[in-house]
């Protein structure tokens, strides 16, 4: 599933005004935008990402991070890696960036109804899927059993604390947090996200699996998941490419006979296998 | 109700073992329960037990001089701790601290190697599974070690 362009010129960005900036952990921060024109937002499925363009520094791609029924604002996760992170990192309310999308496919969230969900995030890899769970959870009915399994570094890695502790109050959702390693405080698990999913409870026949994380981390569920019998046709993945255009033009995010931005960024596995395990394509 | 000989047959470390082995592991094991904040062992001390953990959950600890304990990873039901106990020297080298309510079956040491001496038939069966725990704990600490959520 993919939702089309919102910009009448799809290489030119729409100026965005920073609402509120909120700082998830040492070198990730949640930015809310609203158009700098006033009005609604675009609507975007679930898994989709937008170019956000740092004024005079550059422009990267972001997953949008916030729930897709709000018209009002626009939520993006951001680390500070580089150049153009850092700046959209130090912007401050008030403060405009240019907004160009949404682009790329989403997660299955609606041919998944009738089945079980197991959603495995590693790290920043809880942003892209964030609306997805806000999805599942707003349709909770129409869904098997729907388990979470986010991995990070440390306790002080974990992205939106507060709502992971009230999604863990659900009884209608499991969720299992590990680190790799934390102090007598924590009261979690401490290992890989892969020794969890022995622990998590679904039909390997009707489960869809939805990971996002580093690829080493991605390779190695996938690899447990089919062990656990789920269908790779079922297992979804989102790819990270660098990106120029977004839109299938330049080629920059091409891996084997797929663009990234375009195909992607989630691919059921069995589309994408062969070429997600080559070390440079 | 729930008997040791149940709790062993159902436990995946052993799942697959025949009667018999089971009725020579009973011989050896006893139910034990640890509150939170109890320690299941402590480093340097000499290694008794084997625990099969059946309920509840474990943190697994290093002590640092200055920082003091780090858990580096938490054990749950149906997971083992000592799994080391053949190995001389039969001492544990980890802290282990029960999070929750934790309740095990303790196996000793001692008894255990004995019965693999008696019984080579068991002591393979037991081997293998150790083997396959390494295997799985070595493929697991690799994936720590690459800190594979630092992007
Ligand atoms: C579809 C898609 C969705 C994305 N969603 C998000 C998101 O929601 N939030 C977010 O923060 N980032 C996301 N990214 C990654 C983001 O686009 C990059 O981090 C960004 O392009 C880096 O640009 P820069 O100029 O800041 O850093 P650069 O100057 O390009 O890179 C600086 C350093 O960071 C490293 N680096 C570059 N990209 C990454 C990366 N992805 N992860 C770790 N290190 C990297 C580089 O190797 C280099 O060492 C997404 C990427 C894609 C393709
Ligand atoms: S970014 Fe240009 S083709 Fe994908």
């Amino acid at each position: 599933m993919s939702m089309s362009l919102s910009t009448a010129e799809p290489m030119l960005p729409e100026p965005y005004l920073v609402q509120k900036v909120r700082r998830e952990t040492a070198d990730t921060f949640t930015l809310a935008l609203t158009p700098n024109a006033g009005g609604e937002t675009f609507a975007f499925a679930p898994g989709q990402f937008n170019m956000l363009y740092a004024f005079g520094v550059g422009e990267v791609p972001i997953s949008i991070s916030g729930a897709p029924g709000h018209s009002d604002i626009l939520v993006h996760t951001v680390r500070a890696v580089g150049n153009v992170t850092q700046a959209i990192c130090r912007a401050k309310p008030g403060e405009m960036l240019g907004v160009r999308g949404p682009f790329g496919t989403s997660w299955p969230v609606a041919a998944a109804q009738g089945s079980d969900l197991v959603i495995i995030a590693g790290g920043l890899g809880l942003a892209p899927l964030r609306p997805a769970i806000y999805y599942l959870l707003a349709h909770r009915a129409a869904y098997g059993n729907i388990e979470l399994i986010y991995g990070a570094r440390t306790p002080k890695d974990l992205l939106y604390r507060r709502e992971l502790e009230r999604w863990r109050g659900r009884f209608d959702f499991r969720v299992h947090v590990t680190v790799d390693a934390a102090g007598a405080d924590w009261r979690g698990n401490v290992g890989v996200v892969t020794n969890i999913i022995g622990r998590t409870r679904f039909d390997p026949a009707h489960t869809v699996a939805l990971i996002c994380g580093p690829g080493v981390m991605m390779r190695f569920c996938v690899l447990e998941l089919l062990n656990h019998g789920v269908k790779a046709e079922n297992i979804y993945i989102s790819m990270e490419r660098n990106m120029k255009c977004g839109l299938g033009l330049c080629g920059h995010c091409q891996l084997g006979p797929t663009f990234i931005c375009k195909d992607g960024p989630v691919f059921a596995y069995d589309r994408l296998k062969g070429w997600f395990d080559k070390r440079e394509v | 109700m729930e008997t040791i000989e149940t709790i062993l047959a159902a436990h995946p470390f052993l799942k697959g073992l025949k009667a018999a082995h089971l009725q020579l592991l009973v011989d050896c094991a006893s139910q034990v329960s640890f509150d939170p904040g109890q320690f299941l062992c402590r480093e340097d001390e000499e290694a008794t037990q084997f625990y099969l953990i059946y309920h509840g959950q474990v943190a697994v600890e290093i002590f640092r001089a200055r920082r003091g304990p780090v858990t580096i990873q938490t054990l749950s039901e149906g997971k083992v701790l000592g799994w080391l106990w053949f190995l001389k020297p039969y001492h544990w080298h980890l802290d282990a601290r029960a999070m929750e309510v934790t309740r095990a079956i303790s196996l000793k040491v001692k008894c255990l190697l004995k019965k693999c001496d008696q019984n080579h038939e068991l002591g393979y069966e037991l081997m293998k599974r150790y083997a396959h725990n390494l295997a799985v704990q070595f493929r697991v600490t690799k994936l720590q070690l690459l800190d594979m959520y630092g992007g």
